[in-house]
């Protein structure tokens, strides 16, 4: 297992960007951990795909370093601090900046998609500006132009609900880019979308945070969009981390010990 | 029918037979014709009972609208004390409903805010107007206090289902934003729940306007009084008069439900 080693060789690099997560472990009845005392460091810059069959803890994982979860035990560093240990304004200041895209893309539907695309600043506007819709000028600008870069020029009058799958996900992705995190989280940003714009999808997230420089830690259990994007994968299963590195080099050996069986990879 | 060797075996049953709630049904049936008979019901009775209403409705026409200052004073007031009662009942639901939505918060919380609503639920609305003339005097005022009471009970308990029944994902994304409450409240709350409170809000409106018009009767204030009056000096023709701009009143206030309720689908 290059486990460890990567762990040594993030941090020893002085990679300040680094999510580096130690020993963490999350139960969600007593007893029965649903992730088995993690270490995995994340490198600040690219693609990092977790992939593993469904139930195996990615989800619990990714919404651990976000605390969309409640870890039960270990550190989360990132950015010179422990993301397990935030509660109240110190963890939404943090929250604000790390992007998150979600499988059901998790827009609020009866929103039109500008003012989706402006929930991503809602951790820095009062909540009267909230409420009057009277955003700063410059986030609204900025609305308008990411809205351009995923391809859904005029539609910012629109309701989410009235979006295709596809359309609604580069929403979702513009809304986390509005953000400007550090980090973008993405849970199964593909598993409801059809094969064609699931490539899309990914092809975009890639490029957009690829030119801002965003890191960015995916889940998803295609494989080949997996080796396809992402500069590391690292395999999961039941709970631990049983691959981490290059996607050259993820044998079928691998994925028989991730997915288990064998018949499926003929 | 050629009889198939599994004919044999017994027919599977796609739906098991739910046997409490055939007893509940049961039970339910035999109360209802034994309450019945308790109460003493009998047809002679019945037929009296159409004649003395007969009488009744053929005094009544035709409508009497001579006293028309009297009607509209009494019918304004009504509406008043609807409108402000509606305001004020569903201004206070609001946080009741939150406190009480158990998803959103703890149930430290909720279990008071409960505790308030069904308080304010015990009561009809002219038990509380009672109590409000009592303690504050006649008029328009232990009317309205009455009626917000009314409002609370049933309206926050609305609000709160309403809340509970919101998806979380869509409260969740707003959340990792890094949003504080009230700004999860206004941008992933809010949205989800508005038409359904603007519903609500209608409702309650029609039902308050009812109510006002009934208020009266115990000197909450309003057309009640004078309706009660009328009744009682056998004015008749007055009566239906101040029926039917009762029921224009209901009329028009569900033209503008249902218009309020088109602005905000």
């Amino acid at each position: 297992m290059t486990a460890a080693p990567a762990v040594v060789a993030a941090t020893s690099e002085g990679d300040s960007r680094a999510l580096v997560i130690r020993k963490l472990r999350k139960e969600y009845r007593p007893g029965v951990p649903v992730l088995k005392d993690i270490d995995l460091a994340i490198p600040g810059r690219g693609m990092t795909a977790v992939i593993g069959p469904s139930g195996t803890g990615k989800s619990t994982l990714i919404r651990c370093i976000n605390r969309l979860v409640e870890p039960t035990a270990g550190e989360i560093l990132f950015r010179g601090q422990d993301l397990a240990k935030l509660s109240g304004l110190a963890l939404r200041q943090a929250r604000r900046r790390i992007g998150m895209v979600f499988q059901e893309y998790n827009l609020v539907e009866r929103l039109t998609v500008m003012e989706n695309l402006l929930c991503g600043r809602l951790g820095y506007v009062a909540a009267w500006r909230a409420w009057l819709r009277r955003f700063p000028r410059g986030d609204v600008e900025r609305a308008f132009e990411l809205l351009d870069a995923v391809g859904l020029s005029g539609f910012a009058t629109r309701r989410a609900d009235a979006l295709s799958g596809g359309q609604r996900q580069r929403v979702g992705i513009a809304r986390a880019i509005m953000q400007q995190p550090d980090i973008l989280l993405a849970d199964e940003p593909t598993s409801s979308l059809d094969p064609k714009t699931s490539v899309e999808i990914m092809e975009l997230m890639a490029q957009l945070a690829g030119e801002r420089d965003i890191p960015v830690i995916v889940n998803i259990h295609n494989v080949d969009l997996a080796r396809r994007f992402a500069a590391r994968i690292v395999g999961m299963t039941d709970g631990a981390v049983v691959y981490d590195g290059p996607p050259g080099g993820l044998t079928d050996a691998h994925l028989k010990r991730i997915y288990g069986g064998e018949s499926w990879l003929e | 029918m050629k009889a198939a060797p599994q004919s044999a075996a017994p027919a599977r049953r796609g739906f098991e037979p739910n046997w409490p709630a055939r007893l509940g049904w049961a039970l339910l049936l035999l109360y209802v014709v034994y309450a019945g008979s308790r109460l003493g019901f009998t047809w002679e009775r019945f037929a009296a009972g159409l004649e003395h209403g007969g009488r009744f409705l053929a005094r009544m026409f035709p409508p009497n609208f001579e006293r028309w200052r009297l009607l509209s004073d009494g019918i304004v007031e009504s509406l008043q004390i609807a409108v402000i009662a509606t305001f004020f009942g569903i201004l206070l639901s609001l946080p009741v409903g939150l406190l009480a939505s158990r998803n959103l918060m703890p149930p430290w919380i909720t279990w008071p805010a409960r505790g308030l609503i069904a308080l304010c639920r015990s009561f009809h609305p002219i038990i509380v107007a009672i109590l409000f003339v009592k303690a504050l005097g006649f008029g328009a005022l232990a009317g309205i206090m009455a009626l917000i009471v009314a409002s609370i009970g049933f309206i926050s308990k609305l609000f709160a289902e309403a809340i509970e029944e919101i998806s979380l994902k869509q409260v969740e994304a707003v959340r990792a934003t890094g949003a504080g409450f009230m700004n999860v409240l206004i941008m992933g709350v809010q949205p989800q729940v508005l038409p359904r409170f603007i519903g609500f809000a209608t409702y309650q409106l029609d039902s308050n306007l009812r109510n006002s018009t009934m208020v009266g009767i115990v000197g909450g204030g309003g057309i009640g009084a004078t309706l009660f009056t009328a009744y009682q000096r056998f004015d008749f023709d007055f009566v239906l008069a101040i029926l039917i701009v009762i029921v224009a009143l209901i009329m028009a206030a569900e033209i503008v439900s249902g218009w309020a309720r088109r602005v905000f689908q």
